[in-house]
């Protein structure tokens, strides 16, 4: 089936930030879809200013030529917002191979956002060793979707996927 | 290892040099196959002109923000700093597109929009502009900008305008780390040591005459009942979130008067302070050195 090829195609696209997860695995790709002769991939940035965006572009227009879609179009869906819900369990499993913490669920409040002046974050076991006795360094880390930890058991820092 | 195995080596070998990815190396629309059809009964102008003003807002102190790198105190804040400054940008490409696409009589890009543009066109708050005197001033004005623009943006959520509504949603989040991050500075520095709260005193006092027009309606809000979040209403719970903080930080609410108008016009109305021509002259410079330049 045409779209489902297209559908495969997109798919592997990886993240130019998390090049052991694909788009999909990340949920940034929300559709891949006919129309007429075009194909359309529809993806959601996961933060405003992502810098990776553009180039996720290129890299699905460029695969799905060579999948023999010479025709494709990429949108960008804005809402919903993206949410790290949307990982998929591949994706986390990916995340943990690559020692980079997978998010917890994430807040879905709809009133206004509840201020946090003291860390209440929940606790975030090491990705390398298991451990729960860890802290986090720091809330912004290499790139926007990530925060820093520290793992006091192992003594090694590691990356969370910030829950969004 | 095959470069199928090592993302990096496919990244870099397959795009050929003009889409190699780095930084910088090219920008499509960011709201490319985003419907930005204006909705029945909205006026454009206004619309655009809203648009303008976040996103002024978001690019400008963005690049106040960006300015601070490599001078922070802590690898931990560099990177804070400016994930805060990448979010605001994001957010300023967004809305500068979306006023852009709104009002086609504007003729320009975002690029043109942020690049081509002269002082008097900006409609940016004063408090954007403000060059920081030291970390403390940077943090009284993050923790007061944030928490503004958050509770706006909790607004605009459900605004009339399905882009703008969009934006905010995904600007919300983005938004409450930088609130909190802020904020979590304000009581360090202010439950600190003498020197430290002696340093935010100053930095609250410094940035509070600002304040005042963060929260003053104008008439382009007015006029855009429904579209735009109205400053004034989001007064109250931006105080007790300000209250909160200073009460935890053992701080007082400075009392400084707010600064004035300037032949009856503020920021909104492109009226700047002095810090506003250095700031925009840094962010231009390269473009209106290389007017043609495309990347």
């Amino acid at each position: 089936m045409v779209t489902a090829t297209a559908r495969e195609a997109a798919a592997a696209t990886p993240d130019p930030e998390l090049p052991q997860l694909t788009i999909d695995d990340l949920g940034i790709l929300r559709s891949v879809e006919r129309e007429g002769d075009t194909v359309v991939a529809t993806i959601t940035p996961t933060y405003s200013g992502c810098p990776a965006i553009r180039e996720i572009g290129v890299d699905l227009r460029r695969r799905l030529a060579a999948a023999g879609f010479a025709r494709a179009e990429v949108r960008t869906r804005l809402a919903p917002p993206w949410s790290s819900d949307w990982i998929t369990a591949e994706g986390r499993r990916k995340l943990a191979e690559a020692g980079i913490a997978a998010p917890h669920a994430a807040p879905h409040a709809r009133g206004p956002v509840p201020l946090t002046l003291h860390p209440s974050r929940p606790q975030v076991a090491c990705p390398r060793c298991g451990s729960a006795r860890t802290v986090r360094t720091a809330d912004f880390g290499a790139t926007a979707c990530k925060a820093l930890y520290r793992c006091d058991e192992c003594r090694e820092p590691f990356e969370y996927v910030k829950e969004i | 290892m095959s470069s199928d195995d090592n993302p990096y080596d496919l990244l870099a070998d397959e795009h050929g040099e003009d889409h190699r990815w780095a930084f910088g190396t090219g920008f499509t629309d960011p709201l490319a196959g985003v419907d930005t059809a204006v909705p029945a009964g909205v006026d454009a102008a206004d619309l655009a002109a809203y648009c303008l003003m976040l996103g002024d807002d978001a690019l400008i102190y963005s690049h106040r923000l960006q300015q601070w790198i490599t001078l922070l105190p802590e690898l931990e804040e560099e990177t804070a700093v400016a994930n805060i400054a990448l979010d605001l940008l994001g957010q300023a490409r967004l809305l500068l597109a979306r006023a852009a696409a709104a009002d086609p009589s504007l003729g320009a890009d975002e690029d043109r929009l942020a690049f081509f543009r002269d002082e008097p066109q900006f409609r940016n708050v004063r408090l954007a502009e403000r060059a920081d005197a030291d970390f403390a001033e940077l943090v009284a004005r993050l923790f007061v900008f944030a928490t503004w623009r958050l509770a706006l943006f909790e607004r605009l959520r459900a605004s009339a305008d399905p882009v703008l509504a969009a934006i905010a949603g995904r600007g919300v989040s983005e938004l409450a780390y930088h609130r909190d991050y802020a904020a979590q500075w304000v009581v360090r520095l202010g439950d600190g040591t003498d020197v430290s709260r002696d340093r935010m005193r100053q930095a609250l006092a410094a940035v509070w005459p600002l304040v005042d027009e963060l929260f003053t309606r104008h008439p382009v809000e007015q006029a855009l009942g429904g579209v735009a979040a109205d400053p004034a209403a989001v007064r109250a719970e931006a105080d007790l979130v300000i209250d909160t903080v200073l009460s935890t930080a053992g701080l007082d609410r400075p009392s400084a008067p707010p600064l004035g108008r300037v032949s009856g016009q503020t920021g909104r109305d492109g009226m700047h302070t002095e810090d506003f021509g250095y700031v925009l002259a840094e962010l231009q410079s390269v473009a209106r050195a290389h007017p043609d330049a495309t990347w």
